[in-house]
């Protein structure tokens, strides 16, 4: 019995094994030296314990009672982030190294937050999802502030942790009235009690608990940390912030509302709704007057979580799915668009204002037909794969009978496509300012065309995200 | 005699100062550290009471590993002011301001 538990834990037991391996080993040899080396290794690591999980997991099990669940939409959420902190590891070196913070616990503690974010995807009791969501939370706060020399950096990481601590009260204090008016934690247990008529404390508590997880996923009305955190935060940190840590955010709320309270949509239907339009919307009007590309990013990503959160919102296995594959589309394409933000510098400084890219297409026509690619993706126009997520949770919210809902969101993304177009509009045809330089970074590169070329090659088949996403959404969805 | 309505509301009383002494403290960091503590401990005291009155263990196992994600948060907490502090030379929450959000 115990030995079946821990074979299905394997993954994340020896991910924790070789992270805390790394740690004594690094810290007893060449310490920052061999940053290098623990970077490349845990990307490393990361592809490798993907694709076991991707091609070697079957069936759904469960684990130490239920506490840790192993299905199909697990796996699929595992891959996803497992993917998103290689692709970011690889490509923050090169700028980690060149402002001269490249310390071999950045990999480590991403390692860590990771392995938090698969402990989230897996939950199956309220004490595995407090767990691995602190294990995530704790190890972000860290690499938020991790330029300690610099102000900005620090600030954000106490605004992060401030907020972030906050919103891990408000979840737990959901979890107490939860526990305590149904009698347990584990979701199938709260789902068999929860059944028709929902008892008041439940209730409370699933609204506590969603509170705290839309902090976590940067919805709005509390969004208001992710624009600082994003802006004050290094870039590197900024790009895994903005990929992996969503994308489980978004697997633990699908999992809480669906796994626990699957039972009466009714009562979370609504809220989530709401949540949704406010998200779209604040988004992409608070977007419009950005002048720094992170900020512009950060309302970027609140409008991108109010779109997934549409697809959670019509509550069926057709809504998961498109949420699903609206995240892997969406961390693809950030995974892009940072790839080129890190590579944004003048005179060897990195620069994040969206005025330095006038006219950046003489200064490399490749990476700003990249960058066009990726920015009308972001924006949704038809013919990137961004299109086709924004219209798979369009379609998921219509069939549901969210009408209203699928409205808004057209006329949101034709606001929020205002601030994307703008920065293409930029690069092409903008006015005569002293030019970027040509960054030579061969990983970022590398990953920037990667990530356009899924864009436009991805419209074929989408690469199978789409029957993976079904998949993992019919195992969720009983 | 005490019932468990009296311990939630206790609870529920110090969620709520919690809460409060996060967003209108005006003065120090250290306040709003000492805010995040006492709404973890509030969801204990929950816990312990539902614990009690349902004759049923997971509540306290509960607040154990809620009493030791506390502690490590509250390290981590200190050590981004501490860093905050050697950059600004203040802790006043006034002077959170560098980015406007």
């Amino acid at each position: 019995m115990t030995s079946t538990d821990f074979s299905i834990v394997l993954p994340e037991v020896l991910l924790a094994i070789y992270g805390m391996a790394a740690l004594v080993f690094a810290v007893y040899t060449g310490k920052d030296k061999l940053s290098g080396l623990v970077t490349w290794l845990t990307a490393a690591v990361f592809v490798i314990v993907a694709l076991w999980i991707g091609l070697g997991g079957q069936g759904s099990r469960a684990a130490f009672g239920g506490l840790f669940i192993d299905d199909a939409f697990s796996r699929f959420g595992k891959v996803g982030v497992l993917l998103a902190g290689a692709a970011v590891l690889v490509m923050s070196h090169d700028f980690l190294e060149k402002r001269g913070f490249a310390k071999f616990e950045y990999p480590i503690l991403v390692l860590f937050s990771t392995i938090g974010m698969m402990v989230m995807v897996s939950a199956g009791d309220l004490m595995s999802l407090y767990l691995g969501l602190e294990l995530m939370s704790l190890s972000l706060y860290v690499i938020a502030s991790f330029r300690r020399d610099s102000v900005k950096s620090t600030e954000a990481g106490l605004k992060y942790f401030v907020l972030g601590s906050l919103s891990s009260g408000l979840l737990l204090y959901g979890s107490s009235l939860i526990y305590g008016f149904s009698g347990t934690t584990s979701f199938a247990g709260i789902v068999t009690v929860v059944q028709g008529n929902v008892p008041l404390g439940v209730l409370f508590g699933l609204i506590f608990v969603m509170t705290g997880l839309a902090f976590k996923v940067s919805a709005v009305p509390f969004h208001m940390w992710t624009p600082d955190v994003y802006e004050g935060a290094p870039t590197p940190t900024t790009a895994f912030f903005a990929t992996a840590p969503k994308l489980a955010a978004m697997g633990l709320f699908a999992r809480v509302l669906f796994d626990a309270f699957g039972g009466v949509p009714g009562d979370w239907q609504q809220v989530l709704a709401v949540i949704a339009v406010a998200s779209m919307f604040w988004g992409a009007f608070a977007g419009i007057g950005q002048t720094n590309i992170k900020r512009l990013m950060a309302y970027s990503s609140i409008t991108h979580m109010g779109f997934a959160l549409m697809g959670l919102a019509a509550a069926n296995a057709e809504g998961v799915q498109s949420a699903m594959v609206y995240m892997a589309i969406y961390v693809a394409m950030n995974i892009g668009a940072f790839a080129f933000i890190m590579t944004m510098e003048r005179d060897g400084k990195p620069v994040t204002d969206l005025s330095a890219l006038n006219l950046y297409w003489r200064v490399s026509p490749t990476k700003a037909l990249a960058v066009l690619v990726l920015f009308f993706s972001l924006a949704g126009v038809p013919p990137m794969l961004g299109f086709f997520a924004k219209f798979s949770v369009l379609m998921a919210a219509w069939n549901a009978g969210l009408t209203w809902l699928a409205i808004f969101g057209v006329i949101a993304s034709v606001i929020a496509a205002f601030y994307y177009l703008r920065v293409v509009y930029y690069i092409y045809f903008g006015s005569e300012v002293e030019p970027l330089d040509n960054t030579k970074s061969p990983v970022a590169f590398a990953l920037l065309a990667v990530s356009a070329l899924i864009m436009l090659v991805g419209i074929v088949n989408m690469f199978g995200v789409d029957g993976m996403a079904a998949i993992a959404a019919d195992a969720l969805v009983k | 005699m005490v019932g468990l309505e009296h311990y939630l509301t206790v609870a529920a009383a110090l969620f709520v100062i919690g809460i409060f002494g996060l967003f209108l403290n005006r003065k120090n960091i250290i306040i709003i550290l000492m805010s995040i503590e006492m709404i973890l401990l509030s969801v204990n005291i929950n816990l312990v009471a539902f614990s009690s009155f349902m004759g049923d263990l997971t509540g306290q196992i509960f607040t154990m590993l809620v009493l030791t994600v506390a502690a490590a948060e509250a390290a981590i907490g200190l050590a981004i002011l501490v860093s905050f502090f050697r950059n600004r030379g203040t802790i006043d929450v006034e002077d959170v301001n560098v980015m406007k959000g």
